[in-house]
């Protein structure tokens, strides 16, 4: 591979890149206006209409306190849906068999998915916290954290969908994950409630899932409130990027469901 | 020269224990125009995987112009041009952004992937369809839009699995003109086909491949001249109810006003004339029979119980 020039792969890389941006924007009624409803929704229901009868949460109203959850939960879900959807339908469809014959490298096929990924997971990010500034005021406690932790959330997640995408052969295996794992996950990772309020051993459990890391040094960067160290969410994130990362490097390069 | 393809040796085992290529050897020189025949599953598409990196060799060597596919994967690829069996693109993004993104994976910048997407659009006939998306294309039109999208990095080896298959007559030949302009410019062409017509008229050299060997690797011509037979459709100016017995020659009466002769090598048309002339049958056309390869192909591929 030594005959491949930096300017090939960012040519390459900006090529993958536009096609997944223009993908989500061409379908944004299935992609931009869910997120806005479903979004809209939680305020209105969990931080406005139950909320008020809650009261305070971390020395904030409840409806500040989800508002960082809500976000991040909008981000995760997204990126991993834009990764999952669009990597297996081109497989499917075997549209991907372009960029395999090509001489594009497989961490910038995989790096150009992921960033597809964060694009979205980022635009509804944007949007989501837009929606939030009509019920509540925008704190921000740190925001070099706030980003950082978005973007690092987002490419996490990007990479499980890119993952799910790879081993996945019909439709239905690129819905189990979200609906069985991710969800779960994000509900039970903080983002409507403190784990404080949590008896000990669910605490402890609580502390095992990675979204709880996500959505608490999230809100650390909003609020400046979290129930887990920040540098030690940090750390996860960090392991989380890599280890996704090269084992979707992995899958690639052995070609799992792409090469016979 | 360096050949533009070198197989040796190559052998391919799918995981399910199928195995589609048994050990063959090819070289394709560069500036040919190549055609891989076969019957379905004979090993063709595996070859033509293999070539592309979609399919992994079980073992062999295989090299495109001069590299390693293995170990100069970005060498191989940048050379190569690849026209799949199906369609492979995304039926619901533009014509014209189907064949401009191919161009950037390639490494072109996007000015130039416009321009030359616009180049072979148009060649292709497609330019009027590019703002389309690709789904409302016809049939052909899809086949031509794989052509296009595998010539905006203008390979120096284009690989066709199969070009006009399900393509209509008028459509199959102004492919074959352009197929035959993109070769005297130079690109090396390899194609897959089951119209043995197409292999006769495009390709000047053809390797037959049958369960996985390869069991005829030679000039189109030499393989030709290895027919005793050839055949002759005669259009009658009026009809009979049966044939006429020729002395010499096997004739068939294919319908009341056509006649098929079969000619042995040593034998010349002039004595089909002057016998029918004999029996006051006149002929009002006469054209030859398109099937010499596929009476060959069927002759090569019998299975050698069917000789005995």
């Amino acid at each position: 591979m030594a005959g491949i020039s930096l300017n090939y792969k960012y040519t390459a890389f900006k090529t993958i890149v536009w096609k997944e941006i223009r993908r989500f924007l061409r379908i944004w009624v299935q992609t931009l206006v869910p997120p806005v409803i479903t979004i809209s929704l939680y305020f209105v229901i969990f931080g406005n209409l139950i909320g008020n009868r809650i009261g305070q949460m971390g020395g904030y109203t409840y409806m500040e306190f989800i508002v960082p959850g809500l976000i991040m939960m909008a981000v995760i879900n997204n990126s991993y849906a834009n990764v999952v959807s669009s990597f297996f339908s081109q497989k499917y469809q075997r549209s991907i068999e372009e960029l395999l014959v090509s001489p594009v490298p497989n961490h910038v096929i995989l790096s150009g998915f992921v960033l597809g990924g964060v694009a979205r997971g980022l635009a509804i990010g944007v949007i989501a916290t837009v929606i939030s500034l009509f019920f509540s005021g925008l704190h921000m406690h740190n925001l070099f954290i706030t980003l950082m932790v978005v973007l690092m959330s987002s490419i996490v997640f990007s990479l499980g969908g890119f993952i799910n995408a790879i081993y996945a052969n019909k439709f239905d295996d690129i819905a189990i994950i979200p609906t069985f794992v991710l969800t779960p996950l994000i509900y039970l990772g903080g983002v409507f409630y403190s784990v404080e309020l949590l008896p000990e051993f669910w605490r402890v459990v609580s502390k095992l899932n990675p979204i709880f890391y996500m959505v608490n040094a999230f809100r650390y960067g909003i609020l400046g409130v979290s129930d887990v160290a920040v540098g030690y969410a940090f750390s996860m994130l960090v392991l989380f990027t890599a280890g996704l990362f090269a084992f979707s490097l992995f899958l690639l390069h052995r070609g799992k469901g792409l090469r016979h | 020269m360096t050949p533009a393809i070198s197989i040796k040796d190559l052998y391919k085992t799918y995981d399910n224990g199928f195995q589609a290529l048994k050990g063959i050897s090819l070289d394709v020189q560069e500036g040919d125009f190549f055609a891989l025949l076969g019957a379905n599953g004979a090993g063709k598409s595996t070859t033509i995987g293999i070539l592309s990196t979609l399919v992994r060799k079980t073992s062999g060597q295989v090299q495109v112009f001069g590299q390693n596919v293995d170990t100069n994967s970005y060498e191989t690829k940048i050379n190569l041009g690849v026209v799949p069996q199906e369609v492979n693109f995304n039926h619901f993004e533009k014509v014209f952004d189907i064949v401009v993104t191919q161009g950037g994976y390639y490494g072109l910048p996007v000015r130039l992937a416009r321009e030359r997407a616009e180049k072979y659009l148009t060649q292709l006939g497609l330019w009027d369809k590019h703002n389309q998306q690709a789904r409302t294309l016809s049939g052909g039109m899809k086949r031509r839009l794989l052509i296009a999208r595998a010539l905006v990095h203008e390979p120096r080896l284009l690989l066709l699995d199969e070009p006009t298959a399900g393509v209509d007559i008028e459509l199959r030949r102004s492919t074959w003109e352009f197929l035959q302009g993109i070769n005297r410019s130079g690109t090396t062409i390899v194609l897959t086909t089951h119209y043995l017509e197409e292999a006769e008229s495009l390709c000047r050299n053809i390797a037959m491949i049958d369960q996985g060997e390869i069991v005829e690797n030679t000039s189109m011509k030499a393989l030709l001249r290895k027919l005793h037979q050839e055949m002759f459709i005669l259009d009658l100016r009026h009809e009979l109810e049966q044939a006429p017995a020729l002395n010499g020659q096997v004739c068939q009466l294919l319908d009341p006003g056509t006649l098929e002769v079969t000619l042995e090598s040593h034998q010349d048309l002039n004595e089909v004339f002057a016998q029918l002339q004999a029996l006051n049958i006149q002929v009002k056309s006469m054209r030859n029979k398109s099937n010499r390869l596929e009476q060959l192909f069927i002759n090569l591929l019998k299975k050698p119980e069917q000789h005995a």
